[in-house]
């Protein structure tokens, strides 16, 4: 299945990531050699057959609403690239 | 000392053959020496291993050890491990020292272990061969012109080259048990929830599991016995007490029913493979188990769905790296979209890019449907197969992998020749089932594994399965050329 640049660059938005517009066409052929193998799955009758999210079919655990981790905060946005006053700081968004 | 197994290490500390200090200081120093040859550690932490090994010889010298006290090992650096970095094979992580452990990292210092570093991986797990490193391809102790598998190919080829005796590792479509087979050693992927994935940073979260290599079953069954324990912190970790596995290893296998899967043996086996198996197959009837023909017929569907669900689950699950909170930052970002858009674009190598934008077109509106939940549906035919096979036979058998090692870059230009070397693996992971490879030969000159997939929690019995075997042949006991020639 042909992936044309045009996909490519939407899906690289979507993800947000940038791709550089030397590379875009080999990310776009192999991209399409991915789809086409993944494609053999519409040739797969699968009529009333449940999906499986889970291999073991588990529900999700549910505990009592209560803390039962210490606040690390100050060891957590020490790892941050730029912080201040127990904030993370990120480039301006509005002018 | 660096050809003893964890079962001798842990006799010869006890019986004060030697120390923990001198073992850990043999190895670290043999680390320094080989792994330049074979680049299977990314981090190597000597001091911090030689105050733990101390701490050891003073807890064995008082008669209070615990199941590993004092034995060296080493951690995949995908498992956070508390200031010692986790990069996770990636440049976005190249700077991340996490402040907490892995549960499993938690669970060996619990047993007395020694950890000597962080072992190489491809970026994220992505990927078959070990190439996809930041850090550089890790190479096959057996031919350094060769891959060591992956995405534990760091792991593999540390215990292979017999830097470490046993390491840990991951497997989301068989990278615990395709390195396993291209490196001649012994490794496990449990069932899905038995060990916590707490503090192992998630590629795939439905197929993601943390198991052992080591160089014999015996041993694989020491680590299992320790990393396999319930977690309140992974509400996917199954509610199972830890167990010790070596206690039915030397149970009779006379009547064992071995599952073969006709669909395992047919185009794209290597014929040397093919045929070392079935010496293994042999083998296994002169010990008194008796093998029956089945058939798993959405065997050739596996690959597909899992690249459409793995992805997925990547897509989302790699979303935090986004140069905000901790990971790698693009410089001088123009704005919060850039600062996104060139962290993670400079931050990801090509694999891991490549598997978020096929993640993203499975996931977007319009092929959601056609991609994502097909593959699920193809999920459950893939398990409804092994519950059938299960119904007739104890365990399944077939190879592990389709080739030998083959070269580095040979198969970098087509990524899907090389998940295609995960083809026999991967839909176990789908089902959620426990597997293992275990050497059984040779074929072109490279180590061969043979694959053995259980029923669900059943790891007991294929420890038992293949301890049977190494009992009985020395395919394990094979030292990789490479690392005999630089002793």
């Amino acid at each position: 299945m042909a992936v044309d640049a045009q996909t490519v660059e939407k899906l690289a938005e979507l993800a947000r990531i940038a791709i550089s517009e030397e590379t875009i066409d080999e990310v776009s052929s192999r991209l399409g050699d991915v789809l086409q193998l993944v494609d053999q799955l519409q040739a797969v009758n699968t009529d009333g057959v449940e999906p499986m999210a889970h291999p073991l079919d588990e529900v999700q655990v549910l505990r009592r609403d209560q803390v039962t981790e210490p606040n690390r905060r100050e060891e957590f946005i020490a790892l941050a690239p730029q912080s201040e006053a127990g904030l993370y700081l990120v480039p301006k968004v509005i002018d | 000392m660096h050809q003893l197994t964890i079962a001798e290490i842990i006799r010869g500390l006890r019986d004060k053959q030697f120390s923990s200090v001198e073992i850990t200081s043999h190895l670290l120093e043999r680390i320094q020496q080989l792994d330049g040859h074979y680049n299977s550690f990314i981090t190597v932490t000597g001091e911090q291993a030689l105050r733990d090994a101390a701490a050891a010889d003073t807890r064995l010298a008082q008669g209070d050890a615990p199941a590993l006290c004092g034995v060296p090992i080493a951690h995949k650096d995908i498992f956070c491990t508390s200031g010692v970095r986790t990069s996770c094979g990636s440049k976005m992580l190249d700077n991340f020292v996490p402040p907490y452990d892995a549960t499993v990292v938690d669970n060996f210092q619990q047993a007395g272990a020694v950890s000597l570093g962080k072992t190489n991986m491809d970026e994220f797990a992505m990927g078959s061969s070990n190439e996809s490193s930041f850090y550089g391809a890790v190479k096959n102790p057996w031919d350094l012109e060769r891959v060591p598998g992956g995405s534990s190919g760091g792991s593999a080829a540390a215990v292979a080259a017999q830097l470490v005796p046993g390491t840990t590792a991951t497997d989301t479509g068989g990278s615990i048990r395709q390195p396993a087979a291209l490196t001649g050693t012994t490794g496990l992927k449990p069932t899905y929830g038995r060990v916590s994935r707490w503090g192992m940073i998630a590629f795939a979260s439905s197929l993601d599991q943390g198991g052992p290599i080591a160089r014999t079953a015996e041993d694989v069954a020491l680590m299992l016995s320790v990393m396999a324990s319930a977690d309140k912190k992974d509400s996917t970790c199954l509610d199972r007490p830890q167990q010790d596995y070596t206690a039915n290893l030397n149970d009779t296998i006379a009547g064992l029913k071995i599952g073969v899967p006709k669909e395992y043996f047919g185009e794209g086996l290597d014929s040397e493979v093919g045929a070392r198996v079935q010496d293994a197959l042999k083998e296994y009837e002169k010990l008194g188990a008796q093998l029956v023909e089945i058939s798993l017929p959405h065997t050739h569907l596996a690959v597909p769905a899992y690249y459409v669900i793995a992805p997925a689950e990547a897509s989302a699950n790699l979303s935090r790296f986004d140069g905000v909170r901790y990971g790698y930052r693009c410089e001088n970002p123009a704005d919060l979209r850039d600062l996104y858009m060139r962290s993670r674009g400079e931050g990801f190598g090509e694999e891991v890019k490549r598997r978020i934008l096929v993640g993203s077109y499975a996931l977007s509106a319009g092929y959601y449907d056609a991609y994502y939940n097909k593959a699920q549906q193809v999920r459950r035919l893939i398990k409804q197969d092994f519950v059938d096979a299960f119904n007739k036979v104890d365990v399944i058998m077939g190879p592990t992998a389709p080739n030998p090692a083959f070269k580095l870059g040979e198969k970098n230009a087509d990524p899907v020749a090389m998940y295609l070397e995960d083809i026999y693996t991967i839909a176990t992971n789908l089902a959620g089932l426990p597997g293992m490879s275990l050497p059984c030969g040779f074929a072109h000159g490279l180590p061969v594994g043979l694959q053995i997939t259980g029923n669900y929690l059943d790891e007991a019995r294929m420890l038992n399965v293949a301890h049977q075997f190494q009992q009985n042949s020395d395919w394990h006991q094979k030292t990789a050329p490479a690392a005999e020639l630089r002793k």
